[in-house]
């Protein structure tokens, strides 16, 4: 695939490297800020055109996301329910977060991973293996284990796509959207009514709930409440950052992800390269599957396996420009979009939950349009850059 | 040397024809009953692999080899198997339904292969199933008639096809992306206007559906008559218009001018642009065409199968069409016959669960197993056009 023909567009334009563009820091958090605005506006039009009120809709869904907790004048009962939503919230901003994480990873080195949904459930259900098989040991060791369950299992997966990428040049696009079958169509088979790992009620397609030990601790609210898997997202973004720009492996990536022919002339290896990024990438989506499990859903049910969560994932670090910050604020944007819209958190007298949860994936997709077709607004400034930088150059020879 | 090629080859496929043997003995009408026999049938067939294997025929000595193994296995698995559980789950039935569950893959799939032998990846194939699916249903209602139906299936997909077109042809957006960003797009729009408008759910009595051609002379053949009557008497008017766009899709890619031009602009549009093809237009057209595919696809479930719309009905087919079209080598012929694969996994998999108490989330894992098999490039590379993905900057 890499033999590209001489006389092919910029080779970042093309489906294996289209790296370079996304990294450009033009418009820095403008652009995706735009996109969000406009997404917005552009979902509020639907919600009119539809026959419903759109402020009042919008603002409804705000309220469920618990980000009102925010606001001193907020009090009492109203107080109380923020402070519930935004737990769940935050909640769901962790595997975001870390599921986002493993596009961004994966993309620094050229690589698109869409595979996080595959990875997610693999961590999951390692995770929940090491929580439920395990009984007897001390709690912060077993919450450890799991936890490194749910990176290996998460690892091992994207380093399926990695490996194929590097041995064959298999594109990983297509085989990561292969894997996440693989493992949703397992991960059912395994739970499912006389599966292998199928828990002790032999009449539910479910799994046992994991050990006491295992479970992560919850430090905001009571049941279910906020446990501490959001610091440990927000350490992933830390070690994100670390990794790429702090040590040799991270530089080779970035090299890879910017010309892989270049680095590959100076002496970068390639192909582990490759396979790298996507086992690390894979790292990152298998703890968000980890924590989801050993933090709150404790069990899996094979009904379970539709949610789709990693591919929200990419949503996230596609507005998140890849920028640890970015995926960050991303991240709550899109969690606090799917809690508001849900039907426990939104009216259904001021906006139909059904329609708002719709809403949401619409405004997603949206944001993605908008953030993609911004490569145009750079493309179009890089161009007007070269044509000033050939103009002096044309000029040279005039000169004494 | 070609002689000693040649026999080298012959010893490969006959490696092959014994693994086969080994599993098919199990089988009605043989159904032999006696461990040893797959055995030793499939030994030869590993030996003979293994000959062809030293011999440098290195493609078919692994073919063999694979054969053979799995014809041991499942010659084993075979007999450990009622018999008449083999003959319920082997039955013309089984064939009629691989088919039905081909078609809205093998629409989609010649849809992603117009796509990208014109060189745009399209993994919005999803999303334009899925548009399809909505949109027949409600032409369907609205109209009356299902041809009304099929029509504004094929308009919605194609408009969605055309937002895909615009932001990876004129924007130069990464296709991935776009084709990512259509598949969410198509999934809250559709499910928007369902809860919208349907919101007490879909009166399938109210959806005109696509009707099943009965064709009852098939059953006056003698011999394989009641068989072929069995298999292609009551399919939907949808699955013969499937088996017309596959031959469509062969014909025009690869007997007309404009399939050259289509295949030309995906494997190097410079050189098409140079001789005057328009490959933006051309390539609007191909992406056009690949959504009013996928749509039909779509509209076969739901107005030529179940009757309704649902939520996300289409679960992931635009990914196993999107996978056959890579394990057919970007080919409609073989793409089509990697549908029917997937498809009798499919069908397979409802009574194997029934019958022989195999989990069926087991046996739909195997065409994604198989796609990876695949593009790892165990069955021979799959190479997609050369231009596939890459946008195209006019000079």
């Amino acid at each position: 695939m890499s033999e590209a023909t001489p006389s092919e567009p910029p080779p970042e334009a093309g489906l294996p490297r289209f790296t370079g563009i996304f990294y450009e820091r033009v418009g820095g958090a403008l652009v995706p800020l735009a996109a969000t605005v406009l997404a917005f506006l552009i979902g509020g039009l639907v919600v009119l055109i539809t026959g419903h009120n759109p402020v009042t809709a919008y603002r409804a869904i705000f309220n469920g996301t618990g980000f009102n907790w925010l606001f001193p004048w907020v009090t009492g009962d109203e107080r109380r329910i923020a402070a519930k939503d935004l737990q769940e919230t935050l909640r769901v901003t962790t595997p975001l977060i870390l599921t986002a994480l493993a596009v961004a990873f994966a993309f620094r080195a050229g690589l698109f991973n869409i595979g996080g949904q595959g990875q997610y459930w693999v961590g999951f259900m390692t995770a929940l293996f090491v929580g439920t098989h395990l009984a007897g040991l001390p709690r912060p060791l077993h919450v450890l284990l799991g936890l490194a369950a749910g990176i290996f299992g998460g690892m091992v997966w994207g380093g399926i796509a990695g490996f194929l990428r590097a041995t064959s040049g298999a594109h990983e696009v297509i085989t990561t959207i292969m894997l996440n079958w693989v493992a949703i169509f397992g991960g059912q088979y395994l739970y499912e009514l006389g599966g292998p790992l199928q828990g002790s009620n032999a009449s539910l397609p479910r799994s046992d709930v994991i050990d006491a030990s295992a479970k992560l601790w919850v430090w905001w609210g009571t049941f279910p409440g906020l446990h501490v898997g959001i610091f440990i997202a927000i350490a992933a973004l830390v070690v994100y950052t670390l990794i790429l720009n702090r040590t040799t492996l991270g530089f080779g990536l970035r090299a890879v992800g910017f010309n892989p022919d270049a680095a590959a002339y100076s002496g970068i290896p390639v192909r582990r390269s490759y396979f790298l990024a996507l086992a690390i990438a894979g790292g990152f989506a298998g703890i968000a599957g980890a924590i989801d499990v050993l933090g709150f859903k404790y069990a899996v049910d094979t009904s379970d396996f539709g949610s789709g969560i990693a591919f929200t994932g990419i949503a996230v670090a596609l507005l998140g420009r890849n920028k640890p910050v970015g995926i960050f604020f991303a991240a709550l944007l899109f969690a606090g979009l799917q809690v508001g819209t849900s039907s426990r958190n939104l009216d259904p007298a001021i906006f139909p939950p059904e329609l708002a949860s719709d809403l949401s994936t619409m405004i997603q997709a949206l944001v993605i349009f908008f953030v993609a077709a911004d490569v145009l607004i750079i493309y179009i400034w890089r161009l007007r850059r070269h044509l000033k930088l050939r103009q002096p150059l044309k000029e040279e020879p005039a000169r004494p | 040397m070609i002689d000693r090629v040649r026999s080298t080859r012959s010893v490969g496929i006959a490696g092959i024809a014994f693994g086969v043997l080994a599993f098919w003995l199990a089988l009605p009408p043989f159904t032999i009953r006696a461990a040893a026999v797959p055995i030793l049938i499939g030994l030869v067939g590993l030996g003979l692999g293994a000959a062809a294997l030293a011999q440098g025929e290195k493609k078919l000595g692994g073919f063999a080899l694979a054969f053979a193994f799995l014809g041991i296995l499942g010659g084993l698995w075979a007999q450990g198997v009622e018999k008449s559980t083999l003959q319920d789950v082997l039955t013309a039935g089984l064939l009629a339904s691989t088919l039905r569950f081909a078609t809205p893959l093998a629409f989609a799939a010649m849809g992603g292969i117009f796509s990208e032998r014109s060189g745009v990846v399209n993994i919005g194939l999803e999303g334009m199933m899925l548009t399809g699916a909505f949109f027949a249903v409600w032409g369907s209602i609205w109209s009356g008639s299902w041809v009304v139906g099929l029509l504004m299936a094929m308009l919605f997909g194609a408009l969605l096809a055309l937002i895909h077109a615009f932001f990876s042809i004129h924007l130069r957006a990464d296709q991935i992306v776009s084709g990512f960003a259509v598949n969410f797009l198509a999934l809250g729009v559709t499910g928007y206007l369902f809860s919208d408008l349907y919101s007490s759910g879909i009166q399938t009595s109210d959806v005109s559906r696509v009707p099943t051609l009965s064709l009852n002379f098939l059953d006056r053949i003698p011999g394989i008559g009641a068989f072929l009557h069995d298999v292609f008497g009551g399919l939907s008017l949808l699955v013969w218009l499937m088996f017309l766009a596959v031959g469509l899709t062969y014909f025009v890619l690869f007997r007309t001018p404009l399939g050259l031009r289509i295949r030309s602009v995906g494997e190097h549009p410079r050189a098409a642009d140079t001789v005057g093809i328009s490959v933006y237009g051309i390539r609007y057209l191909a992406v056009t065409t690949s959504g009013m595919l996928a749509a039909l696809g779509g509209a076969f479930l739901s107005i030529g199968f179940v009757g309704t719309f649902s939520e996300n009905m289409t679960s992931g087919r635009g990914f196993i069409a999107l996978a056959a079209v890579i394990f057919g080598k970007w080919r409609p012929g073989l793409a089509f016959l990697a549908t029917l694969l997937f498809g009798f996994g499919f069908a397979l998999a409802i009574p194997l669960q029934r019958e022989a108490g195999i989990s069926e989330n087991l046996v739909s894992t195997f065409p994604y197993i198989l796609t990876l098999v695949a593009v790892a490039g165990l069955i021979g590379r799959s190479i997609p056009p050369a231009a596939d993905g890459r946008p195209y900057v006019k000079q």
